[in-house]
């Protein structure tokens, strides 16, 4: 085939273009018609097909994510706000803290081990291009049902990359979610979070300045994998007689991108990079229009001077193609030979490929020959715009009609405890330390808290104790009641994980997975979502620093649960005041904060005893979330308690046999006077947390808590091998780890 | 005064920090060495930190072994110099010969990070001095390609020879012959194990207990005491 140079495209006007298989739609392929005045080139196509994807151009989301820079809270520690690579946060002392989670899902269905492990090595490229060391990473997982045979493929997969390629990087991996629901079958979610730790004075941003600058890739050579990753994959719905689309999934070396961090670390410390963005989804299409439709001038690229792993890439694909590892940095002429020795001294390929022009297009060429020259604004940051209809369900209302609260509840004590060890053994309440111990929490020497603590906390200064704690969370049954409430509920639970460690909340990041934009349904759980959580971090007081959309997770007509998944990302002042989830000490006194009331609908209890998803999810009060947050970042600086651990899915129990054998140590536990046994074990009521008080801080304690209008009840105490429900039945806590501990071994090893 | 304990980085090695962290804590000077550069900068001993170095491609440890700093590491550890080689250390040892035996992928096949339960069963190395024969300790265990073979006679050899540093307890986290889970040379200066005593140095990271620090101690004694 020729080459499709820009002046072929002026001489012929009207050949057929591949845009459908391309991913475009016929208006779409118009308007880029329209802005270029004429045909665009193949080079060109491919661009504006793979930016103008769902995944690229936030085209069904964007009029819907508005609110939450529209409803942002008034917030001083927000340094770097939406649309950079990650946002950045002021945690004090000088540092800054930039932390993103991204959704990594169709990939990890179609190839589980590479998706998952290209998932985390993009998401740290994104905290390391805004000029952070990536100090840790989490991974949100949510998968079929647990015996399908399909989730045996998967999830080993899926766990087996994010160890390969995050335990090479040497990031401690701190926490995260495992989930299993068989909406997930065939659209397992594979979400993944990083964070970073930097100066302020270090922050970098993705920008092309200063004409005569030189545009340096380096890292890995482009390959011919990952060619139209965002568009093919991420931004359709699976159809299962289609083509297989393995070819379209990208293949990592850890290797590469562990030399690439502490190559990329030592440039920022010689200040040798004017605007850096990391290629990955859309390859060099993004890299390339983003760097420059962000900077002040254009650019020129050379295409033909890109590393090869294939020297038979055509340049559309090299444009196209999503290979790993690689970066792209803007460097003043006297800073290029600097910045070439230290890639040498890692063993990095750099190769100038353009410069800054002082023009206002994009322009790219191939042995001389031009092939594309667009205004880079059009196909990086001005794609289409969609307001797509949506609509509440006609089923929304018999779902919430179908109140959890008839369903059959335990009619004796034995049959309480029959529940109680049902629920706990099951794959969703059950120990995922069979996952967990697949990575490595320990590496860097700075981990504080890792699963399964509330949330996971690193240390970030060595002299002062400085640390930050993230956690993530989301509940997809919750959403799939009330979308609004959903989202609420799930930025609630990570608020309260991260302060009942005794972190204080600043800011969140969020990975919203839906099912098809094309589906006014979908589209109505997307909007109810964001407008819950929009409206929640405003009176939280937590702006929302970046995030990713996934839509299409679906199979045919059938769209996954609606699944926000939201990381809140805390500082804590000194980490040795860190509040651990263990009841290590007996005779602590237990106290269960918050109020607890009949609330069931979409519980873990309804789930693996009845199977059963209706009626509303707890109710929401977010002014109580801050209140008992406060309370317990108090105690935790104050030394009043010695264990927290939030109360969520599964209730109160759930929360005390994970303390009770994270600590070794049983409890003895009264029911309150007017308390019904099941309710007060299993109900999901929001802003509740337990905590262990030892005896010379009671007083000062339940002081607190009274004076500042906070329930807090004792219902028993720190004791034993066993865990004791007065009345109603006792675990001896072999057996409670027996049922804990055994379900995913058997299930999954 | 204080000695100073070179830390090896190769590419891909990830404890370097960790390690040098350690060191410090312990009271000693650490001193980096890049892998290409063969001075050691008059280190009085070295440490191989942990990690995937060159990927582990080929094998753990193969390519580093040929690197340009292992051939003074080599040579100066013929010559008495302590040598402490930690997970993908210990895998560099087995490579040049200085330590016997290899290290084959865990017997599960899955990458495994835990607190692992040892029992020191060799006091009087340079890196354990500090420690009691029989004392038991924990600290974390994280690798892939841990699992320690050798052939019958070398394994008879090392423990006749009260070679065996440490066994694993609780159960063999990887299916290392005998529950090895370190050994050292004739001379007892070098010494190489898969779990990670750098990580266990703060009362308030990682597991929460300091029973890896007496690795540097040791040495700390041995080199400023000689």
């Amino acid at each position: 085939m020729s080459l499709d140079t820009v002046k072929h495209a002026n001489e012929t006007p009207d050949i057929d273009q591949p845009w459908a298989e391309l991913g475009l739609k016929q208006d779409e392929y118009e308007r880029i018609r329209a802005i270029l005045g004429r045909r665009p080139t193949g080079a060109e196509l491919a661009m504006y097909s793979v930016m103008w994807s769902e995944h690229c151009s936030y085209k069904s989301s964007k009029v819907h994510l508005r609110q939450f820079g529209e409803k942002a809270p008034e917030n001083d520690a927000l340094l770097v706000g939406i649309g950079e690579n990650a946002g950045v946060v002021d945690v004090g002392q000088g540092y800054a803290v930039t932390f993103k989670v991204e959704s990594h899902n169709h990939p990890s269905y179609i190839e589980p081990y590479q998706g998952a492990a290209t998932g985390i090595g993009g998401i740290v490229r994104d905290i390391l291009a805004m000029g952070a060391r990536p100090v840790a990473v989490m991974d949100p997982l949510r998968f079929g049902a647990a015996d399908h045979p399909d989730t045996k493929r998967v999830l080993p997969g899926v766990v087996a990359g994010i160890g390969g390629y995050g335990n090479c990087l040497g990031l401690p991996n701190i926490g995260g979610e495992v989930v299993f629901d068989s909406c997930y079958q065939g659209n397992p979610l594979v979400n993944a979070l990083c964070i970073g730790v930097m100066k302020h004075e270090d922050i970098h941003l993705a920008k092309a300045s200063g004409a005569g600058n030189k545009v340096i890739l380096y890292g890995a050579r482009t390959g011919g994998d990952g060619i139209g990753g965002v568009s093919v994959l991420a931004s359709e719905t699976f159809d299962s007689t289609g083509p297989a689309k393995r070819p379209a999934v990208q293949v990592g070396d850890p290797f590469q991108e562990k030399l690439l961090i502490e190559c990329t670390l030592e440039i920022f410390r010689e200040d040798l990079v004017d605007g850096i963005q990391d290629l990955g989804g859309a390859g060099l299409s993004c890299a390339t229009s983003e760097l420059a439709s962000a900077g002040s001038g254009g650019m020129r690229v050379e295409l033909d001077t890109v590393p090869l792993r294939d020297s038979s890439l055509s340049p559309e694909e090299i444009l196209m193609s999503e290979s790993q590892e690689r970066m792209c940095a803007v460097v003043e002429p006297g800073k290029v030979d600097r910045f070439m020795e230290i890639c040498e001294k890692w063993d990095v390929i750099a190769t100038v490929i353009g410069e800054v022009t002082d023009g206002e297009r994009l322009e790219i060429f191939w042995h001389g020959e031009q092939i594309v020259d667009v205004p880079p604004r059009t196909v990086a940051h001005e794609g289409p715009v969609y307001e797509r209809p949506y609509a509440r369900p006609d089923w929304q209302d018999a779902l919430q009609a179908d109140d959890a609260a008839k369903l059959a509840r335990p009619a004796t004590a034995e049959e309480l405890r029959a529940q109680v060890l049902k629920v706990i053994a099951s794959p969703n309440q059950a120990s995922k330390s069979w996952i967990t111990d697949q990575y490595d929490r320990f590496v860097q020497g700075n981990t504080v808290l890792a699963q399964p603590e509330d949330s996971g906390m690193v240390r970030i200064d060595e002299d002062t104790n400085l640390g930050v704690a993230v956690a993530t969370d989301g509940n997809g049954r919750y959403a799939k009641l009330d979308p609004y409430a959903g989202a609420q509920l799930a930025l609630a639970e990570s608020y309260r994980n991260v302060a009942a460690s005794g972190a204080r909340p600043l800011a969140i990041s969020n990975c919203l997975n839906f099912g098809s934009p094309e589906d006014p349904a979908v589209m109505w759980q997307f909007a109810e979502a964001t407008r819950g959580l929009a409206d929640g971090c405003l009176e939280l007081g937590t702006p929302v620093t970046g995030g990713n959309v996934s839509l299409y997770n679906q199979t045919g007509e059938t769209a996954i649960h609606p699944t926000p998944v939201v990381a809140v990302l805390g500082v804590i002042d000194d980490v040795d005041r860190r509040t651990p989830i263990a009841f290590s000490e007996p005779g602590h006194l237990l106290y269960l904060l918050g109020d607890t009331k009949e609330e069931l609908g979409g519980s873990a209890w309804s789930q693996v005893i009845h199977e059963h998803l209706g009626g509303l999810p707890p109710a929401v009060d977010l002014g109580r979330e801050k209140l008992l947050a406060e309370i317990l970042i108090a105690a935790s600086r104050d030394g009043m308690v010695d264990a927290a651990h939030d109360l969520s899915d599964g209730g109160l129990i759930q929360a005390l046999a994970e303390s009770c054998l994270r600590g070794g140590n049983g409890a003895r536990i009264v029911v309150p006077d007017g308390m019904d046994a099941f309710v007060l074990l299993f109900s999901e009521s929001a802003g509740r947390a337990v905590v262990a008080v030892p005896r010379s801080e009671e007083l000062r304690f339940g002081d607190m808590c009274g004076a500042r209008g906070l329930p807090a009840i004792r219902i028993g105490v720190v004791d034993g091998e066993e865990i004791d429900v007065q009345g109603q039945f006792t675990l001896p806590l072999a057996e409670l780890r027996e049922a804990h501990e055994a379900t995913i071994p058997a299930l999954l090893a | 005064m204080t000695a100073r304990v070179g830390v090896v980085t190769f590419p891909g090695t990830l404890d370097d920090r960790d390690t040098q962290r350690a060191v410090r804590i312990a009271g000693l000077d650490p001193v980096p060495l890049w892998h290409r550069d063969k001075d050691l900068k008059q280190v009085d001993a070295v440490v191989l930190p942990g990690g995937f170095s060159y990927g582990d491609y080929l094998r753990a440890g193969a390519i580093s072994r040929f690197s340009p700093v292992m051939e003074s590491v080599i040579e100066q550890a013929r010559g008495g110099m302590p040598v402490l080689g930690i997970c993908n250390g210990f895998q560099v040892l087995t490579e040049t010969h200085l330590l016997p035996g290899a290290m084959l992928r865990n017997n599960h096949l899955h990458f495994i990070c835990r607190e692992q339960r040892l029992r020191v069963e060799n006091a009087a190395t340079a890196w354990t001095s500090d420690y009691e024969a029989g004392q038991e300790i924990s600290i974390p265990l994280k690798n892939i390609d841990g699992r320690y073979v050798a052939d019958e006679r070398t394994l008879d050899k090392l423990e006749a020879e009260g070679r065996v540093v440490f066994r694993y307890l609780d159960g063999n986290p990887n299916g290392s012959l005998r529950d090895i889970a370190g050994i050292t040379n004739a001379a007892g200066n070098v010494v190489g194990l898969m779990p990670h005593p750098e990580h266990a140095v703060e009362p308030l990271i990682g597991t929460g207990r300091t029973d890896g620090l007496g690795f540097f101690t040791s040495i700390l004694k041995k080199l400023v005491n000689a």
